[in-house]
């Protein structure tokens, strides 16, 4: 929903959800904080600048819908929709904890708001195509994004999925790759380089956005401009830092998966003020 | 759990034959008409799997994912969440082997309203041989979570099937037939998920059976009787849950069970009746299916030879049962 923040305010708001990303990590012992600090102001842009949603009526049929298949990433959506109201604030403790609603992974089944449980690697864009399908049968107009990780797209499914979105010309359907160039074992060109990802996605019959990652002001106007192109899909490539706005842990391949520790935890939340 | 009698021991005449692919193909047409949220996808076979029929019908409710099975299964995911009856189709093998992941993850673990009536279940097959002959697939479905698993018996008993699913709420696998198959229940025997069908009395010998085996338990159960055996045949169509009542009642009654099915001996039918009896009612008990083995091409018929399938089989089994008892 466009909650009328400006370009700087979102910046502030990004600020706040990686802060619940590093607590949530430290108080749990585990997760994900490298490509949830990526993500998090493409996600905050897209849940205050964007999305058609209302909290406090999750399964309103027009809303707009938002599939994170980069599942792992989950901390900084949960710290979006508890800011906005789905679920209360201080719930972000329980993550990874048992018998939280807040699983290591989303699950669709227990938190209102999230729209298909995700988690395991490359099945997201497959879902949102079908969001988007849904939609042009009921005749309703709203969009749908998914979130892909760039090692993410190393999955054949993604291109399945991608050929059939450019085959069915899903021009309500939006893909957004955090392109940190980073997946568990190194460099993506490296482990397996899913590059060039503009000419793939442009074989594939999508329209390709490339943008900053970490600009507001870019990524608002993508979200604008990919709900502009008809007759194709569209993605935004977007490019961003791995850990972003945690010094120690920007563009360091050991931070995907490690929760930092109460020490590493303060550094980091002084470091996002 | 119903009692009824089957039309084999009513008529002596050759039974009708229709495969029961052929029956999904008329009732998603039937269906699709009264309920305009069922939507068809399916993975370049839909000719064989006869879903062409819906999309001939309904064009804007099907959709013909070409041959990528992982996508078809999450496209008819996302689907579901919004509000749609999604089924999906194309070979058992490729629906259960290729996309088992994404119905666990995505379809299960979400308890998503996917259908998957997948076709050309067991060696029944012949010809295209191994590759294309599914004799795992009650195991990777019942394996999961939630998951409810069907075959049904015959033609008539997949339209019920199919209209059962669609009121069903949540993820089931329905196994289906490519070859014409007897057509051995009626219009008016009842079918419920999760209830096993007694379609024969007997007092000496329970034989459980499923799918295109019910068929060829009743004719060895008319061998049986000729031999002063009597035998108390179970239809389960749902495999999984598997109507335990039925079971531990007839195992009771007859002190010895023997199982058939079209699949290997691990994680199906027999597995799931072993389970049930070794808790509930330990009798000796038999399995009639197919031994750690591949199919391969051949004539049906001959297949069923070769693979232990036949009703001598099950007769054999079921005299090897009744004597431990």
């Amino acid at each position: 929903m466009n909650t009328g923040l400006t370009t700087q305010e979102l910046q502030t708001k990004a600020k706040e959800i990686r802060r619940h990303v590093i607590r949530m990590l430290a108080k749990a012992g585990s997760g994900h904080p490298g490509g949830s600090l990526s993500a998090t102001d493409l996600l905050v842009a897209l849940y205050y600048g964007k999305l058609r949603h209302d909290p406090q009526n999750p399964k309103l049929p027009e809303r707009d819908r938002f599939v994170l298949s980069k599942g792992h990433s989950c901390p900084a959506l949960y710290a979006i929709l508890a800011e906005m109201g789905y679920f209360p604030i201080s719930e972000l403790d329980t993550l990874r904890q048992l018998g939280s609603r807040l699983q290591g992974h989303p699950d669709m089944k227990r938190i209102p708001g999230i729209e298909i449980s995700s988690g395991s690697l490359g099945q997201g864009l497959s879902v949102g195509a079908g969001m988007a399908m849904a939609a042009r049968i009921d005749g309703l107009d709203y969009r749908v994004y998914v979130m892909l990780g760039d090692g993410e797209v190393e999955e054949g499914q993604v291109w399945e999925a991608a050929m059939a979105a450019g085959h069915y010309k899903l021009d309500n359907l939006c893909a957004i790759l955090d392109n940190n160039g980073l997946q568990i074992d190194g460099p993506i060109h490296d482990v397996m380089s899913p590059l060039p990802l503009l000419e793939k996605w442009d074989a594939f019959g999508w329209h390709v956005i490339h943008i900053d990652g970490h600009n507001m002001a870019q990524i608002l106007e993508a979200y604008d401009r990919a709900e502009a192109i008809k007759g194709k899909p569209t993605i935004i490539i977007a490019k961003t830092v791995k850990g972003k706005g945690v010094s120690f842990m920007e563009n360091q391949v050991d931070w995907h998966g490690k929760a930092p520790t109460p020490e590493q935890a303060e550094k980091a939340l002084a470091e996002l003020i | 759990m119903t009692v009824t009698t089957p039309k084999q021991q009513q008529q002596q005449q050759p039974v009708k034959k229709e495969a029961t692919r052929d029956a999904y193909g008329q009732a998603l047409l039937e269906l699709g008409e009264t309920n305009k949220n069922i939507v068809v996808l399916d993975a370049d076979l839909a000719k064989s799997t006869t879903t062409l029929k819906f999309g001939k019908k309904f064009p804007e409710r099907f959709f013909d994912m070409g041959i990528a099975e992982a996508n078809m299964m999450n496209t008819a995911a996302g689907l579901a969440t919004c509000g749609k009856i999604s089924f999906v189709s194309t070979f058992c093998i490729f629906a259960t082997g290729r996309a088992w992941e994404q119905v666990r993850n995505t379809i299960c673990y979400s308890g998503l309203n996917v259908k998957i009536a997948a076709t050309h279940g067991g060696v029944a097959v012949g010809a295209d041989g191994s590759s294309h002959q599914c004799i795992e697939d009650f195991a990777l479905m019942s394996s999961i979570p939630t998951m409810t698993v069907i075959e049904p018996c015959d033609s008539i008993e997949t339209r019920k099937a199919i209209k059962a699913v669609v009121d069903h709420q949540g993820p089931v696998y329905i196994r289906l037939g490519r070859s014409p198959s007897p057509v051995i229940t009626e219009e008016s025997t009842p079918f419920e998920i999760g209830k096993a069908n007694i379609l024969r009395e007997g007092k000496d010998v329970t034989i459980a059976a499923c799918g295109i085996m019910v068929p060829n338990a009743l004719k060895a159960a008319e061998d049986l009787s000729a031999r002063g055996i009597e035998a108390t045949i179970i239809n389960f169509h749902t495999i999984k849950p598997l109507d335990r009542k039925a079971l531990v009642m007839c195992a009771k009654r007859t002190g010895a069970v023997v199982t058939a099915e079209q699949h290997v001996l691990e994680g199906g039918l027999s597995a799931a009746v072993a389970l049930a009896l070794a808790r509930e009612c330990p009798v000796p008990m038999e399995a009639v299916g197919i031994d750690n083995r591949f199919g391969q091409s051949g004539d049906p018929e001959l297949l069923f030879k070769e693979y232990h399938l036949t009703p001598d089989d099950i007769l054999q089994a079921a005299l090897r049962a009744y004597g431990r008892k």
